[in-house]
């Protein structure tokens, strides 16, 4: 299995670096999602380049665990952030 | 116990407004201009925010295009750190100055949409040329990419357009909808009745909602607010009170929520002589409400309490005369028999537009 598909932040949406909750936020129209570790760490590879497929390797090598089982988490994630349309995707 | 911090800040910039929507949620008594807090105080404020631990703030009014230094203040927000959103009419806003507000680090524009007709719209809005004019200023948004959020405050009058409002934000680009129930709030309860949809038209509105987000998926993202005074249970206000967010009124006086004026026990705190973290930590309108123990014991008992928190205060004063009772909405409120008798009232022909008052000499 694989997934092609790249994803990108669109404009209107952000992450940064809350100083005083401590944790990264992704922030969008009447949305402030709190990110955990995992969470910001799949964020942190969308960069509009790279594919679904090529970031479960990268954090498949980062966290040592087998990319097949990282693949389905990571694109449900994602697409999670489609759905709400905090992230966009271009095949 | 430390309080959370709020996430979101509403900044009502101005009640000046060109247009005059019977269902505005602004107080009856709306400020004038001269009372409205300078450039140098918001930009205060604004990082105060960002400071306070808010991520995100909602440049509002009355039309917050209105206030000639609208640019400034975005980007003194965007310069505090705050995700920027601006809620407007449109009417004011040209390409010229969206261009200078995008330079400004504006992320996210609200735009307000009265009727998908120019006839409903400016009927709704009692401003002739006012939907011409938004559709001009909504092209303008879309051609210089600005994301956008359509919001349709549904009433008698308009909710059965609701199939032409999805198409409307389809046309528009809009990537978001709030179709939003009209709530009884400052002009808009003044105009109850004849607001107030027929529970017919909300339970086709609910179908029509259900229907449109599933076909829209990925599309159009809709958030759907349904009237209360139809529901058993009620809603909870701004996520229970002193817990998520707070307003500040355009003269400086910083508020739970945006009907809290009308809750005659609290006294609001002023931006001018108080700091925001010290109004949203200590102040007594702020800790008025905040948790559950000055809930009737019904509500400490109930299973839906850490949901909807006994319901709006406001409501409960507007309703019961009792800040602290239960939502009137509940089916568990002994004054819930005060509602239905409202949803059973006749609509009047007409109602009254929100102006401000003449000038008093
Ligand atoms: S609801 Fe209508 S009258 Fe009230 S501030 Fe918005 S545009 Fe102006
Ligand atoms: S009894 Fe109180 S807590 Fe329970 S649903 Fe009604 S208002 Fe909410």
């Amino acid at each position: 299995m694989t997934d092609d598909r790249v994803f990108f932040l669109p404009r209107g949406i952000r992450m940064r670096w809350d100083s005083v909750r401590q944790t990264q936020v992704l922030l969008g129209p009447e949305r402030a999602l709190m990110l955990d570790e995992i969470g910001h760490a799949v964020m942190a590879e969308v960069d509009g380049a790279a594919s679904v497929a090529v970031i479960a390797s990268r954090l498949a090598k980062k966290f040592e665990a087998p990319a097949e089982v990282i693949l389905p988490d990571v694109a449900e994630f994602l697409d999670g952030l489609l759905a709400k349309r905090l992230l966009e995707v271009r095949s | 116990m430390t309080i959370p911090p709020p996430i979101a800040m509403l900044a009502e910039l101005t009640h000046r407004c060109p247009l005059a929507c019977a269902y505005c949620s602004n107080p009856l008594e709306l400020l004038v201009a001269k009372t409205e807090l300078g450039t140098d105080i918001w930009t205060r404020v604004f990082r105060e925010a960002a400071a306070l631990g808010i991520l995100q703030v909602h440049l509002s009014g009355g039309e917050p295009a209105s206030r000639r230094d609208l640019e400034q203040l975005t980007a003194a927000a965007s310069e505090a750190g705050l995700y920027t959103n601006l809620i407007t009419s449109g009417i004011g806003l040209t390409r010229a100055r969206l261009e200078a507000l995008m330079a400004a680090g504006l992320d996210h524009v609200q735009l307000s949409l009265q009727g998908t007709t120019a006839k409903v719209a400016d009927f709704i809005g009692g401003y002739k040329g006012g939907f011409d004019r938004k559709m001009a200023v909504a092209a303008d948004i879309d051609a210089l990419g600005i994301p956008l959020t359509l919001n349709a405050v549904m009433h008698r009058t308009n909710i059965a357009d609701l199939p032409a409002t999805f198409d409307m934000a389809l046309t528009l680009n809009a990537r978001r909808i709030e179709v939003a129930c009209v709530q009884f709030q400052g002009w808009a309860l003044k105009n109850r009745s004849a607001l107030q949809p027929t529970r017919d038209q909300v339970e086709t509105a609910k179908r029509v909602v259900a229907e449109a987000t599933e076909r829209l998926r990925g599309r159009l993202v809709i958030d759907f607010v349904p009237p209360d005074y139809y529901a058993d249970y009620p809603k909870a206000c701004m996520g229970g009170w002193g817990s998520t967010g707070l307003n500040v009124a355009p003269d400086g006086r910083v508020l739970p929520c945006h009907a809290a004026e009308t809750i005659p026990h609290l006294t609001f705190p002023n931006v001018l002589d108080t700091g925001l973290a010290e109004i949203w930590n200590d102040s007594q309108a702020f800790n008025a409400f905040r948790g559950t123990a000055w809930l009737p014991d019904a509500c400490r008992s109930c299973s839906r309490v850490t949901r909807d928190f006994g319901g709006c205060r406001c409501q409960a004063m507007a309703l019961a005369g009792d800040p602290f009772a239960m939502d009137p909405v509940c089916k568990h409120s002994p004054h819930r028999a005060k509602v239905d008798a409202l949803l059973a009232e006749d609509a009047p022909d007409g109602w009254t537009y929100r102006r401000m008052a003449a000038a008093r000499p």
